[in-house]
């Protein structure tokens, strides 16, 4: 029985949503044109991701797994036009195998090309190991170019602001209070992040205060995270008043 | 074997990283050319990792179908939309992969009509979740979580326009919120996690660290 | 008491609903002053003489679109209005199409021809590689732009080699983009740089603000429509304005109504 009022719902549900879009056509809202279809398609398929709130159902996972399927292929074409065509296939490939090229091969992209191509090779059991050589140049790369790049910008310069002057002329006194309350707050998070000692004492009270500033920044975050996924939702109630129904101007 | 396997792999991440974290101290224009040409290379290594993605994916639903797994006809769309966005995409307005991609296709039709609204209306879905979560779970039952929760609240009320007709000091609190405490913790916290990730590099250039191998060591 | 705990979620899914449709089609002004941040990028793109340099890096895909997408309209209608040229690029496989869509649309209402005022550079992969090629030679990194000009012959990019001749760089971001800008970007190429942002990144971003290694931020669908006020092109994220201040109160009438009939239920003192 529950079965069929699904179904019902279900086939009632895109009933409603072709008659609806029918009007719309008839009435010139929407245009008859590619656009026109288009932000059909856009309602339909956002409407069967919202029908998931009610209950999962075949609409949501068709819509889910067609927009897998869609963002694979769209991923894998730019990656063609944006990468292999401009930075492999344009300066390597087409010089090598055609007359009229202009320019010379770059053959020195061979190297890196070997590279990525032994990446690949982590799916096949004999020659998996080759994969470990691209790892390791890409990890070994990203490890020594991070090292001083990192100490530079997320270290020094960070600690740079927390001890600025508190009376060098100009500050009001609520921001040289701010300065400290700062200072205070970076030390005392540093500290409740040293598990390697007992947090006892000193340590515990200093750790203990690094805990009520680390609550009024996830206070702080979780306000933003929800100001940021109610944005996302807006967004996409706009779509539906304005581009679809043409309520909203 | 093990050479080839174990040993070349560790010589070529502390080789790639000593090198590259001296070129950094090293104004020569040789230093120079090297890091256009090593950021170069890696550039063009880090293009081909999206090839990994595609075959995994490509594989985990290829064995669903091929198992008639429960759900498994579900799989058959992502083949669908993949193979027919591929079909596009390379059709290319007509003028094939070869020449220079071509605007407004099919292809781009897809995107804007498809992968747009289902990938901004899917995650848009947690704003449903984070409103019943307020009312179901965000309980106050510690002094740490009331703290939390009033600075979540002050936060909320400060960051939107309503904030200041209930009163014109909850959007200067919220900004007070933001710019002392706020940025306190989260300094501490990218202090301590940049601390953290030098220490990591500095495991992986001197071999200590090796789960980038990726097992069997 | 108790059964306002149990209350079936969908309910509260509906209210969420109601809340925004009707406050997006009832029409009230809320005041939008601009925050600090925000003000940052503004005052930094107003002081910029004709003809400067701006890139923007459209690092976000379509989940992020509805935050991000109209800080783009934005910022592009105030550089095109102030006749900056724009060069775009992208981390994100998912951002090309949106970035060409924003910068056509955009460039279209004032006059501004592509290669010769604005270009699109495109995808490439790479993040903080991708930034120190650039950093070193803009056309290594990017031969072609996105539509398969060589950008050597662009008249745009006269005067860029690399990174250091942009006069101002802004970062959009729904990821770890502005962290890795500021790393390999910044630090060494000297650029300044100004962000737009997720609002739920946007706490991550306030010691980058205080330590100037950003000008300005703009955090979420808040920062969008004070910039859109700024440059005085109202839209979408201002409209949005008033659904969001409509469902935030919602919200902490949730938190505080959850937390009374809670404490009130006797679960309290049975936990």
């Amino acid at each position: 029985m529950r079965k069929d009022s699904n179904f019902f719902i279900l086939v009632g549900s895109i009933g409603l949503f072709v008659c609806i879009n029918i009007f719309l056509m008839a009435s010139g809202k929407l245009p008859f044109s590619s656009d026109g279809f288009g932000i059909i398609l856009g309602a339909g398929l956002t409407l069967a991701v919202y029908s998931f709130l009610y209950k999962d159902n075949p609409a949501f996972k068709i819509a889910e797994n067609l927009y897998v399927g869609v963002s694979l292929g769209y991923t894998i074409i730019i990656t063609w036009f944006n990468f292999l065509k401009p930075d492999l296939y344009d300066p390597l490939i087409v010089p090598m195998f055609s007359k009229a090229a202009e320019k010379a091969p770059q053959y020195a992209l061979i190297f890196p090309s070997l590279l990525g191509i032994f990446m690949l090779l982590r799916f096949s059991r004999k020659l998996s190991w080759l994969s470990r050589w691209t790892f390791a140049f890409v990890v070994g790369l990203g490890a020594g170019v991070s090292i001083p790049r990192v100490i530079s910008a997320f270290i020094l310069e960070q600690i740079k602001p927390s001890l600025h002057p508190v009376f060098s002329g100009g500050e009001t006194i609520l921001s040289s209070i701010n300065t400290l309350l700062i200072m205070l707050g970076v030390i005392s998070v540093l500290i409740y992040f040293i598990f390697s000692v007992e947090h006892k004492g000193a340590i515990g009270k200093m750790s203990k205060i690094g805990i009520w500033f680390l609550m009024i920044s996830f206070g702080a975050s979780f306000g933003y995270t929800v100001m940021g996924r109610l944005s996302l939702l807006i967004g996409r109630i706009q779509f539906l008043l304005k581009d679809w129904l043409g309520i909203l101007q | 074997m093990n050479f080839l396997k174990r040993t070349v792999p560790l010589v070529i991440a502390f080789v790639m990283g000593v090198l590259m974290a001296m070129q950094y101290y090293v104004p020569h224009k040789l230093s120079q050319d090297l890091l256009e040409v090593v950021s170069r290379w890696d550039r063009i290594i880090a293009g081909f990792a999206v090839f990994i993605g595609a075959y995994s994916l490509f594989h985990l639903h290829w064995t669903r179908i091929k198992r008639k797994v429960e759900g498994w006809g579900y799989s058959v769309f992502v083949y669908f939309g993949a193979i027919i966005t591929l079909l596009f995409g390379f059709l290319n307005g007509g003028k094939f992969f070869w020449n220079d991609k071509q605007q407004d296709t099919m292809f781009d039709w897809l995107y804007y009509y498809v992968q747009v609204p289902a990938g901004a209306t899917i995650f848009s879905i947690l704003a449903f979740f984070i409103a019943s979560a307020a009312y179901r779970t965000f309980r106050a039952r510690t002094n740490e979580s009331t703290v939390l929760l009033i600075a979540a609240i002050l936060v909320m009320l400060g960051r939107v326009p309503i904030g200041n007709y209930i009163s014109q000091y909850i959007p200067a609190i919220a900004d007070w919120i933001m710019a002392v405490p706020n940025l306190a913790a989260k300094r501490g916290i990218l202090l301590g996690v940049s601390l953290g990730a030098i220490a990591t590099s500095l495991k992986i250039i001197f071999g200590i660290e090796r789960s980038y191998l990726g097992g069997g060591d | 008491m108790e059964r306002f705990l149990r209350i079936d979620r969908r309910i509260i899914f509906a209210i969420i609903t109601v809340a925004v449709i009707v406050s997006l089609i009832l029409r009230f002004e809320l005041p939008i002053p601009p925050s600090e941040p925000v003000q940052g990028v503004y005052e930094k793109i107003e002081s910029l003489p004709k003809g400067s340099h701006v890139m923007i890096a459209f690092d976000y895909d379509p989940s992020s679109k509805e935050e991000l997408q109209p800080m783009a309209i934005a910022f592009l209608h105030h550089c095109f209005s102030r006749d900056l040229k724009v060069i775009g690029m992208t981390h994100y496989t998912g951002a090309p199409g949106l970035a060409d869509q924003a910068m056509t649309s955009v460039a279209s209402q004032y006059q501004k021809k592509n290669g010769e005022d604005y270009t699109f550079l495109g995808y490439k992969p790479g993040a903080a590689s991708l930034i120190i090629n650039m950093g070193e030679n803009l056309y290594s990194a990017f031969p072609k732009d996105f539509y398969g000009n060589d950008t050597a012959t662009l008249p745009v990019l006269q005067g860029v080699d690399s990174l250091r001749e942009i006069d101002f760089l802004f970062d959009l971001a729904a990821g770890t983009t502005i962290e890795t800008w500021i790393v390999f970007g910044k630090e060494k190429y000297k650029f300044e740089l100004g962000a737009g942002c997720t609002a739920v990144m946007g706490p991550d971003m306030y010691p980058f603000l205080q330590s100037k290694q950003l000008s300005g931020l703009l955090g979420g669908l808040k920062g969008a429509a004070e910039y859109e006020a700024l440059v005085g092109k109202k839209a979408n994220a201002v409209s949005g304005m008033r659904p969001q201040s409509v469902v935030h109160v919602i919200i902490i009438l949730f938190v505080i109504f959850g937390n009374i009939v809670y404490f009130t239920s006797g679960r309290a003192r049975h936990a």
